[in-house]
């Protein structure tokens, strides 16, 4: 599914040039449950921004789904980003003037789907993720765990193949975080790849595949190389 | 992305932003209205200097003494003008195609009743002055198509002047002097009002000889000519010219034809209308700096959203977009509001000032609008451009 070979990725901050990733290798299957731990500034979340193809590696060649990603033009990332990959930010990232439902359908919208399969899609998510009641409440009008949870909604509503979340507890108590890694790796159940990034080794340590990151290297820990 | 959602986006979050949006929606109203009411105002009085001219009708051609255009020394000390007679305009009256020819004599004098006198306009015209500049008699006659060598002493009043003259009085029949010499009213015209300021009303017309006499002149001011409305006007000035070259021997003389004269005046108003319009549309562009403002802080504002966005598979086309659908459906509402404004405005000018001619023209509505989006348009292609080249990652940090 995913296939990464010798990615480096640097940064100039003040002149000076930093290796975020120091040639990471790393091969995921599809229906995965990943997780990537390590100390803030290892490059874990680099390394999930370049696998969702919101960043390019400097060198190195990246394979998603059997196809080579490494090169391709913005509008063809923006692409793939659509159809084959959700993101689940630890800030939630929703948008504050539009309601639970029209944050989920904002991909489809921007995908032109048609108005009443959007609302169809929108509208069996909201069931299925126990937000039925919240669907016209804004952001603001939301507990931390259901704004996790429309987030969720949001990244799945497209179907994609992959879900990358990226801290996606950080800013929750723990029992609505607890519900949103159940959330998260419920969808995993059904199918998705998840790669889970965080630096919290109790809920890493959930994922059947582990592994952790030094300045910018992978410490190989399970089955991924 | 359908255009459906884009414009109830760009509508969301321009709601979300209520006051802000008001305001600059505001300032491209302010200068929508200004281009209405400017060019309403333009428009307006273009119509009316055009209704002032043509209200002779429009098929006419003036003949007048001397020829104009050109260059070189002054004529004065030998005038080779031979001057326009009434033989002159008979014969052009039998030219094919003329339907009227009026010989033209206009002077000021004393007019004389019984009781009571009035210095007034004099017209000395020929029988045909009623059909030619679209006169009416109300009561009587007008002058009889006498031989202009022997013309009676026959005269015509103005409406006002009858008035003046006579109040309720019959005035047919009546006999007044004009200048000293005596004459006989035949006849009333019905009112037409005032021409650039000149009563038309308070006139008399008379024969052509006689107010010749009446004048102590030789010749002609002017021979006005109607012509059939579908007869050629470039094969009637050929016929002119060559007529009264051949009388005089040369061309000493000049046609103006209305046709000609309302076309430059036509797009002299018009320029003038364009210039004011011109003049509200620097208040338009003022208001599209404001739009502009606006966009510019929205995009800074919306930095976390416009990662978010582009995470979700936004292209960057998408987010411009976006940007420029909110910039203008900003002007385009702004611009309705404007021209409900400027069209109200207007309207209430009229009512308050009837005598200012404001006329609103729905092209230059048309326009006001059109303008008022492409001055939107305009003002969001920088911040939407700036939105679209926005780092992913860097966008999506910015909280």
């Amino acid at each position: 599914m995913i296939r990464l070979e010798a990615i480096r990725r640097e940064f100039q901050v003040g002149g000076e040039p930093v290796h975020a990733l120091n040639g990471v290798s790393l091969t995921v299957e599809r229906g995965e449950y990943l997780s990537i731990m390590g100390p803030s500034g290892s490059g874990k979340s680099t390394l999930l921004h370049i696998i969702g193809l919101l960043d390019r590696p400097t060198a190195g060649r990246y394979w998603l789904a059997g196809r080579n990603v490494t090169g391709l033009s913005d509008q063809e990332r923006a692409l793939i980003r659509r159809e084959k990959i959700g993101f689940v930010f630890q800030l939630f990232h929703l948008v504050p003037r539009l309601t639970a439902a029209q944050n989920i359908e904002l991909p489809l919208t921007l995908d032109g789907l048609p108005p009443e399969k959007r609302t169809d899609r929108v509208q069996s998510i909201l069931a299925a993720y126990g937000l039925a009641a919240r669907a016209r409440h804004l952001p603001n009008q939301l507990s931390g765990g259901e704004r996790q949870r429309v987030a969720i909604a949001r990244a799945a509503v497209t179907r994609p193949e992959i879900l990358l979340a990226d801290e996606p507890t950080g800013n929750l108590d723990r029992a609505s975080g607890r519900e949103v890694i159940e959330l998260l790796e419920r969808l995993n159940h059904e199918g998705l790849t998840l790669i889970l990034v965080t630096h919290d080794p109790e809920l890493g340590s959930r994922a059947r595949c582990r592994l952790q990151m030094r300045d910018g290297c992978l410490l190989a820990d399970g089955e991924a190389r | 992305m359908r255009l459906k959602d884009l414009v109830g986006l760009s509508v969301g979050a321009l709601r979300a932003q209520r006051l802000r949006s008001l305001l600059t929606a505001l300032g491209i109203a302010v200068g929508v209205a200004a281009v209405v009411l400017l060019t309403s105002i333009g428009e307006g009085v273009h119509r009316f200097v055009l209704a002032e001219f043509t209200q002779f009708g429009t098929n006419l051609l003036a003949v007048v003494p001397g020829k104009t255009a050109t260059f070189g020394v002054s004529g004065g000390i030998i005038s080779t003008v031979r001057p326009l007679s009434l033989s002159d305009a008979a014969a052009l009256a039998r030219i094919n195609g003329v339907v009227g020819a009026v010989p033209v004599v206009q002077g000021n004098a004393l007019v004389q009743a019984a009781r009571r006198g009035r210095r007034a306009f004099v017209f000395g015209v020929g029988p045909e002055a009623p059909a030619v500049w679209k006169i009416n008699v109300t009561t009587g006659q007008f002058l009889p198509a006498d031989d202009q060598g022997s013309a009676r002493a026959f005269v015509v009043l103005g409406s006002k002047l009858r008035d003046e003259l006579f109040g309720r009085e019959n005035p047919l029949g009546q006999r007044i002097r004009v200048g000293g010499d005596r004459y006989r009213v035949i006849g009333v015209m019905a009112s037409k009002g005032q021409f650039l300021g000149f009563d038309l009303d308070d006139a008399v017309y008379l024969p052509a000889a006689k107010a010749l006499e009446l004048f102590n002149r030789e010749s002609l001011m002017e021979i006005d000519l109607l012509y059939e409305p579908n007869a050629s006007l470039d094969r009637l000035v050929a016929d002119v010219k060559r007529l009264l070259i051949s009388r005089h021997g040369h061309e000493d003389f000049t046609i103006i034809t209305q046709k000609q004269m309302l076309d430059v005046l036509s797009s002299i108003l018009n320029v003038l209308t364009l210039a004011v319009g011109a003049l509200g549309g620097i208040s338009l562009l003022v208001g599209g700096v404001g739009v502009l403002t606006i966009m510019t802080i929205a995009v800074s504002e919306r930095t976390a959203e416009i990662g978010l966005l582009r995470a979700l598979g936004a292209e960057k086309g998408q987010i411009v977009k976006l940007f420029l659908g909110e910039a203008v459906v900003l002007a385009g509402i702004g611009g309705l509001a404007g021209l409900v404004l400027g069209v109200g405005l207007a309207q209430i000018l009229t009512t308050i000032v009837p005598a200012m001619p404001v006329r609103t023209s729905w092209g230059y509505v048309v326009v006001g609008e059109l303008l008022a989006l492409v001055v939107g348009l305009a003002a969001g292609v920088l911040p939407a451009r700036r939105a679209a080249e926005l780092d992913p990652l860097e966008a999506l940090r910015a909280e």
